[in-house]
């Protein structure tokens, strides 16, 4: 599904901050993403999410070169990953559901098709009285379980997360946890970016792990 | 103050209402829509001042060129009654020629009067006679050949075509629309540049909106066309309060102002704004709302092919 060879980034004339990157992600695979801090972590996630293109390397998503897309051809793979952001970025004007629904909006769904849906979802991550809400007035657990519906609403093939649990209590970590768990056995492969090791330690996953420019992956 | 005029932004709204995913508030668009207002109105009162100024102009030519004025020099041991009524046959019998009158010697001592003060008795002075001739609508009489058989006949009568007048008042007039015109493309373009850069600003404001969309698979065309849809209504609404003030004003001034009555001895025959002054102003609104719209969707779109 993810291929990634020898792949090196850096910014403008600067050192390379990812160097010889060499690894696959396999459909409905579960792998955290650790390493100290400014080792190129969010980087990482943001090559996988096509927001940034590798200085070299070859990347290929879903069997294609990401190097070959077109502009057109962007949102079409998009749609078939699923992120979550550090910091949640939710709209603040738009409500809860209609946070989450995004994804499937830009599809040009009508609310009619998809309200139901968004509902279940919300009540399943322990949100179904929070719909109406807006962002400002939500916890940041509440926010994190926001986003992380809003990623996994359309059913996408690749769920990315960064720190989704940097921002609560080791109680909401674990049932944060236990939601990628589900999503995973549900056939999402999810990579998970944290510096939380009790939290990796919960489960039994491949570990990636970028220090110095360079990745080891532990199985 | 009640609850529900303090509402805040994300509290709750009234259930089957989507929101749209540009927000409709925002301090950056009450801000644009203000601009734009302030903007259109100045753009609008310029628009209608160079329509007044145009319109007046060509109604001194008009009025100018509809008239011309006999002149009978007085000499020794004439009749001038006899002369004047001479003159009034000839040019009453030509061609293209609507009416003719004498002044009498009251009209003359009016119009001699800021110079000689009142109740002179102009009787003691070579004061000459005019004959003041209105033309037929539309007509374009030989004043060469009226001129000429004037002479002929009434020696020392002379036909002014208000030439010299018509070439000054054409020149004053040019002038003035060209100012005019000039003051309006300045402020046109001072109108544009500052929605341009309002609207960027504002656009700039939602840059996580933009981002989010794109981020969770919308396509760029989607992106723009919604903020595209926003802005141009935040262009419509800025330009309907502008215009709408800039138009109210004229209207005002056209109820309020002098008249062409009260301005009877003015050159300004009132200051009634015409059709195609409105019809200026509302184009301005159209063309604002076009470019605020533009602008939001170019910024748009360069902003993604930064993200992509």
């Amino acid at each position: 599904m993810v291929r990634f060879e020898n792949v090196g980034l850096r910014y403008g004339l600067g050192p390379e901050i990812l160097s010889d990157l060499t690894f696959r992600i396999e459909p409905n695979s579960f792998q955290f993403l650790t390493g100290p801090s400014g080792a190129g972590k969010t980087s990482l996630l943001r090559l996988l999410f096509l927001s940034l293109q590798p200085t070299r390397g070859l990347i290929s998503l879903f069997g294609r070169d990401t190097a070959t897309l077109t502009r057109a051809e962007l949102p079409n793979i998009r749609r078939r990953i699923g992120i979550v952001f550090q910091d949640f970025r939710l709209l603040d004007h738009l409500t809860t559901l209609e946070n989450v629904a995004l994804p499937l909006r830009v599809l040009g769904r009508e609310e009619s098709s998809y309200r139901a849906e968004v509902v279940e979802l919300l009540r399943w991550v322990g949100l179904g009285d929070r719909i109406d809400a807006y962002p400002p007035v939500l916890s940041g657990g509440e926010k994190q379980r926001a986003a992380i519906a809003r990623a996994v609403i359309s059913r996408p093939e690749f769920l990315l997360a960064d720190e989704p649990t940097g921002n609560v209590d080791p109680h909401l970590a674990r049932r944060l946890l236990r939601l990628f768990v589900e999503l995973h056995k549900s056939g999402t492969a999810v990579l998970i970016a944290t510096h939380d090791i009790p939290l990796m330690d919960l489960y039994d996953a491949q570990r990636f792990v970028l220090s110095d420019s360079r990745l080891t992956i532990y199985d | 103050m009640s609850a529900s005029r303090l509402r805040l932004p994300w509290s709750r709204r009234p259930e089957g209402r989507t929101a749209p995913v540009v927000p409709r508030a925002s301090i950056a668009g009450k801000a644009l829509t203000m601009i734009i207002a302030i903007m259109t109105l100045l753009a609008g009162l310029s628009v209608g001042a160079v329509d007044l100024i145009s319109s007046a102009t060509a109604g001194w030519q008009a009025q100018i060129v509809q008239q011309v004025t006999v002149q009978i020099r007085p000499a020794e041991g004439r009749d001038m009654d006899a002369e004047v009524n001479k003159a009034l046959d000839i040019v009453r019998n030509a061609a293209g020629v609507a009416s003719a009158r004498a002044l009498s010697q009251k009209n003359i001592a009016d119009l001699l009067e800021p110079w000689l003060g009142k109740n002179v008795d102009l009787s003691d002075l070579p004061t000459p006679r005019l004959i003041v001739v209105e033309l037929s609508d539309g007509a374009h009489p030989d004043l060469a050949a009226l001129s000429a058989s004037l002479e002929k006949a009434v020696p020392g009568a002379t036909l002014d075509d208000h030439r010299v007048w018509l070439d000054r008042l054409r020149m004053t007039g040019s002038t003035l629309v060209g100012i005019g015109l000039g003051i309006l493309a300045l402020v046109v373009t001072a109108t544009g540049l500052s929605v341009f850069f309002a609207t960027r600003s504002a656009v700039a404001g939602n840059r996580d909106v933009v981002e989010v969309l794109h981020f969770v698979g919308a396509r760029d065309g989607f992106v723009a066309a919604a903020f595209a849809r926003r802005f141009m209504r935040f262009g419509l609404r800025g330009g309907a309060i502008g215009g709408g003030l800039s138009a109210l004003f004229f209207l005002c001034l056209g109820w309020f102002g002098p008249s062409a009555g009260d301005a009877g001895g003015t050159l300004i025959r009132g200051v009634t704004l015409g059709p195609g002054g409105y019809l200026g102003i509302a184009v301005l609104v159209v063309l604002i709302a076009a470019l605020t719209a533009a602008t939001s969707r170019i910024t748009v779109f360069a902003h993604l092919r930064k993200l992509g």
